[in-house]
Order: C-alpha cells, then sequence, then structure tokens
C-alpha cells in the first residue's frame, strides 16, 4: 500500500506540471511556428491554416511540400524588420552593459554593508520589482519630458538653459531599461559577491597586492558567475521589450517586440507576426540555452 | 578591510536614490491639485474622489484581483509539485526538457508567450475573456513560483523527511505534516510573487484576453498613451501602497516565525 501510494504520488508530481507545460508552453511554439508559415486571409481567425491536426501523419507529409515560407522571405526582403531585429539586439546589449556598470558597485557595496544591514538592503532591492513594471515605466515619463522634472530641476540649478530632449529618444528606453531590469541584475551579483571569502582578499593584500588589483585578479572573477545570470536576466527579455520602447521611445525607434505588437494588433497580420516571432526565437535560444546551464549548474551546486 | 569604505556607501546610497526617487515623484504628484503631474499646485484628495467614480478603471480592478488570486493560487500549487519532482525525482524520463521549460519562462520575451498562448487558445476554439488570462498567468508564474520553493527545497535536511517515512507514514502524509510546514515561507512567498506578476502584468493579458476581460495594467495603459494624469498616478500610489502593505505584513510573518523557532529550539534544549 505503501510502496503503491508512493509510486502514485511521485507520478502525480512529475506528471501534472509536466502535462501543464507541455500544452501551455511548449505545444504553443510548434503553434506558432505553424501559423508563420500559412497565408494571411480576411477571416476570422485571420490566416488560412497549412495542416490540421486531424490530418495525420499522412497529410502532414503530403502539405509539407506546400509550406509557405513567404512570410519568412517577406521579413528578409524588408528591411524594416531586420534594422528592428538589429537595434532590439544592440539596444538590449548596451542597455544590459550600462545595467552591469551601475549594478556592481551596489551589489559590492551591499555585499561590504555590515551583516546586520544585509537583509534590509537584499530587501530594499527586491521591493520596486513587487511594484508594477508599468508603473515604473510610467513614472519616468513625468521625468523625461522637455518641460518635466529633471529639465525643471538642471534648468533651476543652472546646469543648462534648453531643456534636454530625452523623452521619446534612444536614450530614454537605455534609461527605463536599466531602471527597470536593475535589481535583476544586482540579486545574482549580490548572492556571488556575498559568498565570497574575504580571507581570499586579505591574503593577496598580506602578500602586497594593491586594493585594486586584488579586486581585478581574485573578486571579479569570483564574481563572473554572478555576472553571467545576471546579464541574462537582463539582455533576453530586454530584447523582445515592447512596454518601454513604447512609452518612452520615439515613432523612429525600432525595437522587435514593438513592430510584433504593432504587426499583431494593428495591421491583424498573425502570419507574419508568428513569423516575426519564430525569428525572435531562434536569436534567443543561445543566450537562453546559456542561462538555463548556468541555472541548471547553480542547482546542481546547491544539491 | 571588513570596514564598509565611503565608495561603499556612496554607491549603495546612488544606487537605492535611483530605484526609489521616480516612484516617490509618482505618488507626490498624484496628490497634486493642479492636472499637469510635473507642476506642484497644492496638496489635495481630488484626484483619489475621481478615481473611485472612475467605473471602467474600478471593473478592470475587480478583473485584475480575481485573475491575481486564481492564476496565483493555482501556480503555486503546480509549481510547488515542479519543485518537488526537479529536487526530489533526479532521475526520470524527459527531466532535461522538463527543466528546460521551468526556466525558459523566466527570461522568455512576453510578446512571444503571449502570442504563442492567444495561437494555442483560437487553434482549440477557446473564446478568449477571463480564463484564457488566468491560464496564460498561471503558465508564466509556476515557473517562478517553482524557483522561490526549489530554492528552499534544495537547502532542506532531507533526513527528517526520511525518518517520517520510515517511521511509517506514507509519502503523501510525510509531504503535508513535515515538507510542507517548513517550505511554507517560501511556498507562501512563491504566491506573492506570482499575484504581484498576475497584478503587473500589460503584454501577456492583452494578447490573451477577449472582449469584458480588461484588467487594470491594460486600463492603465490605453489612458496613459493619451497622456499622464494625476488620477493614474493616484491608482499607481494605491497598488504600490497595498504592495507595500503585503511585503511588510509577510515579512514580519516571517520574521515572528523565525523568532519562535529560535525560542522553541531554545526550550528543546533547556528541557534537556
Amino acid at each position: 500500500m505503501n510502496k503503491l501510494g508512493s509510486a502514485v504520488f511521485s507520478r502525480l508530481v512529475i506528471i501534472i506540471p509536466y502535462a501543464w507545460l507541455l500544452f501551455f508552453f511548449l505545444i504553443p511554439f510548434f503553434i506558432v511556428f505553424r501559423i508563420s508559415l500559412s497565408t494571411t486571409a480576411i477571416a476570422q481567425p485571420p490566416y488560412t491554416p497549412v495542416f490540421a491536426l486531424s490530418d495525420g501523419l499522412s497529410g502532414l507529409w503530403a502539405k509539407i511540400g506546400q509550406f509557405h515560407f513567404d512570410n519568412f522571405v517577406w521579413l528578409t526582403e524588408d528591411a524594416l524588420y531586420f534594422n528592428a531585429y538589429i537595434s532590439s539586439v544592440w539596444i538590449a546589449a548596451l542597455s544590459t552593459f550600462i545595467t552591469l556598470l551601475i549594478g556592481y558597485p551596489i551589489a559590492y557595496g551591499m555585499a561590504q554593508a555590515p551583516r546586520s544591514l544585509r537583509p534590509t538592503l537584499l530587501m530594499l532591492v527586491i521591493l520596486p520589482f513587487w511594484t508594477s513594471f508599468l508603473i515604473r515605466v510610467y513614472a519616468w515619463i513625468a521625468i523625461l519630458k522637455p518641460e518635466g522634472l529633471l529639465n525643471q530641476f538642471l534648468i533651476g540649478i543652472g546646469v543648462i538653459h534648453d531643456p534636454l530632449i530625452i523623452m521619446n529618444t534612444n536614450w530614454a528606453i537605455y534609461i527605463g531599461i536599466v531602471y527597470s531590469y536593475l535589481p535583476f541584475m544586482v540579486l545574482p551579483l549580490y548572492s556571488a559577491l556575498e559568498k565570497m571569502d574575504n580571507t581570499l582578499i586579505e591574503a593577496a593584500q598580506d602578500l602586497g597586492c594593491p586594493q585594486i588589483t586584488a579586486f581585478w585578479k581574485v573578486t571579479f572573477p569570483l564574481s563572473i558567475p554572478g555576472i553571467v545570470a545576471g546579464c541574462m536576466l537582463v539582455f533576453i527579455p530586454a530584447v523582445g521589450e515592447f512596454v518601454i520602447p513604447d512609452l518612452l521611445g520615439g515613432s523612429q525607434t525600432l525595437m522587435i517586440g514593438k513592430t510584433l505588437w504593432t504587426e499583431f494588433n494593428a495591421n491583424r497580420d498573425w502570419p507574419v507576426s508568428a513569423a516575426v516571432a519564430t525569428i525572435l526565437l531562434l536569436i534567443l535560444v543561445v543566450p537562453i540555452v546559456f542561462f538555463q546551464n548556468a541555472q541548471a549548474k547553480a542547482e546542481e551546486q546547491g544539491r | 578591510m571588513n570596514s564598509w569604505s565611503r565608495f561603499n556607501i556612496v554607491s549603495v546610497v546612488l544606487g537605492f536614490t535611483f530605484l526609489y526617487l521616480p516612484i516617490v515623484l509618482l505618488v507626490i504628484f498624484s496628490f497634486n491639485e493642479s492636472k499637469l503631474v510635473t507642476v506642484w499646485a497644492g496638496f489635495s484628495f481630488k484626484w483619489y474622489v475621481s478615481l473611485f467614480h472612475n467605473q471602467g478603471l474600478m471593473d478592470a480592478a475587480w478583473v485584475t484581483v480575481r485573475v491575481g488570486l486564481l492564476a496565483a493560487s493555482i501556480a503555486t500549487v503546480l509549481g510547488t509539485m515542479a519543485a518537488l519532482a526537479l529536487t526530489r525525482y533526479t532521475r526520470f524520463r524527459g527531466r532535461l526538457l522538463f527543466s528546460g521549460m521551468v526556466y525558459a519562462p523566466l527570461v522568455m520575451p512576453e510578446v512571444i508567450t503571449g502570442l504563442s498562448l492567444l495561437l494555442l487558445f483560437v487553434a482549440i476554439g477557446f473564446d478568449r475573456g477571463f480564463w484564457t488570462v488566468t491560464l496564460a498567468h498561471i503558465t508564466f508564474s509556476m515557473c517562478f513560483v517553482t524557483v522561490v520553493v526549489q530554492s528552499r527545497l534544495l537547502s532542506f535536511d532531507r533526513s527528517i523527511e526520511e525518518a517520517a517515512l520510515d517511521l511509517g507514514a506514507t509519502p503523501v502524509r510525510t509531504f503535508f505534516e513535515v515538507t510542507l510546514p517548513v517550505i511554507a515561507p517560501a511556498v507562501l512567498s512563491g504566491w506573492m510573487l506570482a499575484l504581484t506578476l498576475s497584478l503587473d502584468d500589460l503584454v501577456i493579458a492583452s494578447f490573451t484576453s477577449g472582449p469584458g476581460a480588461t484588467t487594470l495594467p491594460m486600463k492603465i495603459y490605453s489612458q496613459v498613451r493619451l497622456g499622464v494624469t494625476p488620477e493614474i498616478n493616484a491608482a499607481c500610489t494605491i497598488l504600490i501602497g497595498l504592495v507595500a502593505i503585503g511585503v511588510v505584513i509577510a515579512s514580519v510573518m516571517t520574521k515572528r516565525r523565525e523568532i519562535q523557532r529560535q525560542r522553541d529550539e531554545q526550550a528543546a534544549f533547556a528541557g534537556r
């Protein structure tokens, strides 16, 4: 009885979430891919299916010959999409780098803080994460506008005479991404730096190593797992970001998340948006697998 | 070496200023008399009053709360199961795919998740509305629950579970009477994380929602596109306030539990 109960319990614990994720996470990607190969139609839903599940395997093979790669060909021919992919990756990479530059000193400072203060500091980093992403992006509109609070402040103290134009430029997007994703960078960096053995630095310094060199030769290499995790957590979602370029960016800003949204909601071109999503996913597969390996390694160490 | 140097203090203080100043400004200007959110004209509660007379916003808030509570609860059950599967059963067929499906949603751009779920619902002929948003939110938030619960399960002293099993408790009973009480704080914080993710989500909800199931972020977003108003600041301030209260209650509870545990341990040692 006990054995049987044990077997049933362990099966259920695995099968239920497994089946859920297969159905709601993995299968949808195949549907996206399928629709990306179909043609646009004025109908409800607005596409002509390439094959239906009811066709079975023989039907599937028969139809593979009729696949339309038109949507993908069209994406490569239209410079708009190519530029949107390139600029998304570039904006995300630059923002990730800036986030690392800002996040590292914060995480380092937190890890050096008195032990009793650390839980509070950690809480303060996590807290903004609990407030709405939309709200945090929205808050920057009032600050960055030409007549906004930042310009009022800078003109007030006499640094500048004419308002800086930041809103609706790429600068606003960098600020938005850095601000929104900073906690994702600081948390893994902090956990890497906090675990570090301070005696290693002391040993380096006792042996005559200047503080800066000790940092680059000891602290920095040991924090690389944290850097990798933080950068992945910022870079991957930032490439497909929609809210930030839409609210803070201008009309000339090209980011693929926004393009996909427009293609889908405004142009109602489902096959093209599915093709856009498929290529975005292909671009992100490498960093995602990289991230998963890092996660699995961390899990392995925890065991 | 262990002293907190000036450079460290400055970088932490500047970092926290950067993180909090925009939110503080947003809250301050929700009490502004003027319709402009950038010019201070005196203290007033009038935007909060007009907020409560905005029926559309109130309806959206109600939808959001229902979706959030339902999605967070189911996601917590599924996420905890997935965490158990990943930590307790290290060998089963397709484990690599399973862990991949758990970690990928954490970083997957929302536009992809939203679009793919929408196309799934269309393919199976499921009418878009309250339930589709809820299902979508369960799917992406359960993975965050898994990560939170998993980290607690990994640092868990497994010998007490084995002791219960050796003494003849069934695995189900062992889970509910031994494992669950120990991991309860992590399960609770997983639930809270799932709830905030759901309350917060704009992109996935926009893709998967249908008529009559407009959530608060969708409503706020459509108003933000028309311009920044103090009324939205007021709505945001209420949301921030609710989250802050929730987080403070949760941290007080964990602290109390911790103190209680220490007291129990001391009592146990003194008794011996």
